[in-house]
Formats: C-alpha cells, sequence, structure tokens
C-alpha cells in the first residue's frame, strides 16, 4: 500500500525534511532536528503539517445536543468556541481524545487523531441519537497547519483577513488566509504554547504554507517535523491517543476528569464512569521523572521490587532537561514525590512522580 | 557526509580505526544521521569483554534507543566519558570526539567482514 501524502508534501521535500511512515502517511518526522525544532517553538514560533488529522462535521438543528451525547464534556460553550473531550464507550474506556468546535447551532467540527478517523467516524455515524443531523467525514477535503508559539498570533494577523489579537484561547473564527477562504482558524494546539490550528481547504495549501513561512521569516519560523510534536506535548502532559490513553483506558484514570461532566443529563459512559468514581480508581496516569536513562512506552514501572505498571511515553524534555515520561500506576503510588522503578531493558532507573505538567508556558 | 578513507566500517554502520592492538569504535555519520540528536550514551565499562556482532552498547535518541554492535571481540580498555556530559559529539564529531570506546584485541583480527570507506558508502546508498 502506498503511502498518503499531504498537500504540504512538496514543500517538507524542497525544505529536506526526513520523511517517515506516520501510520500511512508520509510525514517529516524532522527538518533540522527534533531539539533545535523543539526550542524554536518554545522560544519563539514553528509551523507544522498536521493535514493527517480527521475533520467530521455534525449538521443539523440538534448538532451540539447530538455531540453532548457523544462525548464526555458538555459542549456547554458560545458559538465560535472550542473544547478538549474525551469520547468514550458505553464501558468507559476512550474512543478518541478530540477538540469539538462549535461553528453554529447547527454545525460542530470535530477534529480527530489520524489513527482514528476511520473508527471515529463510524462511531460518530452509528452513535448519533439525531436522525436530522448529518454526520460527514470530510477529512479528505481539508487540510490543516498549527502555528505554534508566542509568535504564532503576529505571524498568522499579517496574513489573515481577521483579527486574532480578538480571538481568546480557544475561540474560532472563520476567515481567509494569504488570500485562502473559507478557512477556520482556532487558537488551539498541542505543544504547551499560545498558538493556532488552521483548517484550509486542499486547494489553498500551496499558498498558505510559504505565506506562514514569509510571514514567520522576523521570528526565525521552521518548519516542525512529528517529532518534535511529540517531545513539546509530552512536555505539557498532552495526551497521545495509542499510547497513554487507548479503548480501555477511561478518563479518569488519566486525569482528564476535568473533562468528564457528570452534570449532564446523559452521555455514552456515563453509568461507567460514574461507578468507577465512585468505587474509586484503581490505577492513574502519572508524570514520572526518570535518573540517567529515558523511559520508553511499556517499559515496566516497579514499587519496592514489585512491577506495579507501564510507561506509555518517554523522551529526554529539551526544555527541563530532564527524562520524562507518562505511566499507570495504581493510586497508592500516584502522589507526587513517590519513588518509583522503571525497568529499563532489563535495568532498574530510579524514578520519582511529580506534579503535572513538566512544562507550564511562561506568559 | 563523510567516510574517512583509513577506517573499517560495519554493515551495521560501526566504524574501528586500528592502532596497534587497540580498536577504537564509533558509529558512521550515516549512522548518526538516521538516529538524530543524541542525548545519552550508555557506555560499557572498562574491563568488559565485548564479542564481535554482540551488542556492547546503547545510544539514546531524542526518538529513540539503537544498539551498537561491537565489530571486535576483546577487552574494553577505554570509555569515552566525555559522552556523558556532551553526547552530541556523537553527531557533531562521530569520527573524532564522538568515538565510543576502545578495545584490546587478541593477536588475530579478522577483517574479512569489515567494508572499506568505498564499499561502506555503497552500502548505504
Amino acid at each position: 500500500m502506498s503511502l498518503r501524502r499531504t498537500p504540504f508534501f512538496e514543500h517538507h521535500r524542497a525544505a529536506g525534511g526526513r520523511l517517515i511512515d506516520f501510520g500511512g502517511w508520509e510525514l517529516p518526522v524532522q527538518y533540522t532536528g527534533i531539539i533545535e525544532e523543539h526550542k524554536q517553538v518554545r522560544s519563539s514560533v514553528g509551523l507544522f503539517d498536521v493535514s493527517h488529522m480527521g475533520e467530521v462535521f455534525l449538521r443539523g438543528p440538534g448538532a451540539v445536543d447530538a455531540v453532548r451525547h457523544l462525548v464526555t464534556n458538555n459542549v456547554n460553550i458560545p458559538n465560535g468556541h472550542a473544547q478538549y473531550t474525551a469520547m468514550c464507550h458505553p464501558h468507559g474506556g476512550i474512543v478518541d481524545d478530540l477538540i469539538v468546535y462549535r461553528l453554529a447551532d447547527d454545525e460542530v467540527l470535530i477534529c480527530v487523531n489520524a489513527a482514528n478517523r476511520e473508527k471515529d467516524h463510524a462511531w460518530i455515524r452509528d452513535n448519533n441519537p439525531d436522525a436530522n443531523v448529518a454526520v460527514i467525514d470530510e477529512s479528505d477535503d481539508w487540510a490543516q497547519i498549527a502555528v505554534q508559539g508566542r509568535n504564532a498570533e503576529s505571524v498568522l494577523n499579517a496574513i489573515t483577513d481577521v483579527d486574532l489579537s480578538l480571538v481568546p484561547s480557544f475561540g474560532v473564527v472563520r476567515g481567509s488566509v494569504a488570500g485562502v477562504g473559507g478557512c477556520i482558524l482556532a487558537r488551539t494546539g498541542y505543544t504547551g504554547e499560545d498558538g493556532f490550528e488552521v483548517f484550509l481547504p486542499n486547494s489553498g495549501a500551496d499558498a498558505v504554507w510559504p505565506a506562514v513561512m514569509a510571514a514567520g521569516a522576523e521570528f526565525g519560523i521552521q518548519p516542525i517535523g512529528l517529532g518534535a510534536r511529540d517531545t513539546l506535548r509530552l512536555e505539557a502532559k498532552l495526551m497521545l491517543y495509542g499510547n497513554d490513553i487507548n479503548d480501555e483506558t477511561t478518563p479518569l484514570e488519566a486525569g482528564l476528569g476535568w473533562v468528564t461532566k457528570f452534570d449532564k443529563p446523559s452521555f455514552i459512559g456515563k453509568e461507567a464512569l460514574a461507578k468507577q468514581k465512585e468505587e474509586g480508581l484503581t490505577r492513574r496516569l502519572v508524570c514520572l521523572v526518570v535518573e540517567k536513562r529515558i523511559a520508553r512506552p511499556h517499559c515496566p514501572i516497579l514499587a519496592d521490587g514489585e512491577v506495579v505498571g507501564e510507561v506509555t511515553s518517554g523522551t529526554k524534555s529539551p526544555t527541563v532537561e530532564a527524562n520524562i515520561a507518562l505511566g499507570y500506576v495504581p493510586r497508592r503510588f500516584a502522589r507526587p514525590g513517590t519513588r518509583l522503578q522503571v525497568d529499563i531493558r532489563g535495568r532498574m532507573a530510579e524514578a520519582e512522580v511529580v506534579k503535572p505538567p513538566f512544562y507550564k508556558r511562561p506568559y | 557526509m563523510s567516510y574517512p578513507a583509513d577506517l573499517k566500517y560495519t554493515k551495521s554502520h560501526e566504524w574501528i580505526r586500528l592502532e596497534g592492538p587497540v580498536v577504537t569504535v564509533g558509529v558512521s555519520w550515516f549512522a548518526q544521521d538516521s538516529m538524530g540528536d543524541v542525548v545519552h550514551v550508555e557506555l560499557p565499562e572498562v574491563g568488559d569483554e565485548v564479542n564481535a556482532g554482540q551488542p556492547a552498547c546503547e545510544i539514546e535518541s531524542v526518538k529513540a534507543v539503537s544498539d551498537v554492535y561491537s565489530p571486535v571481540s576483546g577487552e574494553v580498555v577505554e570509555v569515552n566519558e566525555a559522552l556523558e556530559d556532551a553526547p552530541e559529539e556523537v553527531n557533531g564529531a562521530p569520527y573524532q570526539g564522538g568515538w565510543l570506546f576502545k578495545v584490546k584485541i587478541g593477536p588475530t583480527l579478522a577483517l574479512d567482514d569489515m567494508l572499506s570507506a568505498e564499499e561502506y558508502k555503497a552500502h548505504c546508498g
């Protein structure tokens, strides 16, 4: 099977991106180097191609209520706002984590993880409670970029017809970018920085990419690959579906209780999650700082010589210069300051549970 | 990219420099480029016995961990301790400051399986 390419593919090639197979997509893991790209985003601004993400639209007068039934969060936001949420199975496991964009009373955009696109579309379609709400997977029609970092607003404001200084965090507006109409701009991201994610028609890709690069030149903008995307999100303790959360983990275990709203009349998974909350969690996703070596996914976590859990993500943090990891442990080991060990390919490394996140932006 | 002619290479992307009975081992330009930013090197210890074709050391990049296979058998007589504070030398100077460890070899050393710079370059495509 040949790899899928985004509309920005030639721009990655021209910029010297190192292309890899990422879940069936041919995408750049890095351009100049993961650490340099990471620091560029933390200190100024970077440009990401995230076109592999999926876009599912719900349209119809009952669209907002349909989404309320499907996801754990409440969508109690005005039109023109977005909200992070989980979407769960009846047993409480996470189908996906996603951002819902309330575009109008009768139109909600759900941005889903690339690897879950087909699963999510089918799930949303099959569990849509309102026959008058249409569920449309428009992933093939949309390209998506993320402009992330403290200078993101300045960069995009130079090439858009809307005033982004008026858009609050998680605000959403429609507008044109580099003359390309019909874009959706949202103050969201996956890096822990301020920034925007922009949905644009595929046909606009060749106009938008060079325009962002040119507008960002004074801030030293660079294209950023998937490698730095992963280290940036991990420092900010943002979930990676398939690593940190999956069909068998619940939002409560993952620390996503804040997007799980039990005061809603109903949503898929509510009963199971309410029961879990009442009975108490058996495990929690914790932040770990590991001494000397880097813990990788599936490394066993031990307490007093006994395996108690497993690492789900791990890297060396370029910002805090420590080996950081996420992993599930029984709740009694989840308190910050708890000393644990990680079995890294047969040898033990000392680890300590720390308060999340590893990085919080200073502005 | 560079492959010094005075070194021998393995298909698994290590290089050796032969100086009397002691062989210096490192990884090639191709290897460090493929791994990306190196952030930690888990070196063997002086006195360890290493065996040709067996893992002797680990290199961690941001993305992944890679085994380094010792191209020769013998006793580790020196390791590049500077890499503990400056693992990025493996990227910046893979044939100089980024060397990994030195092995004292026996009287006979089979270099038959080792590649010349030209052969190695062809191997990397």
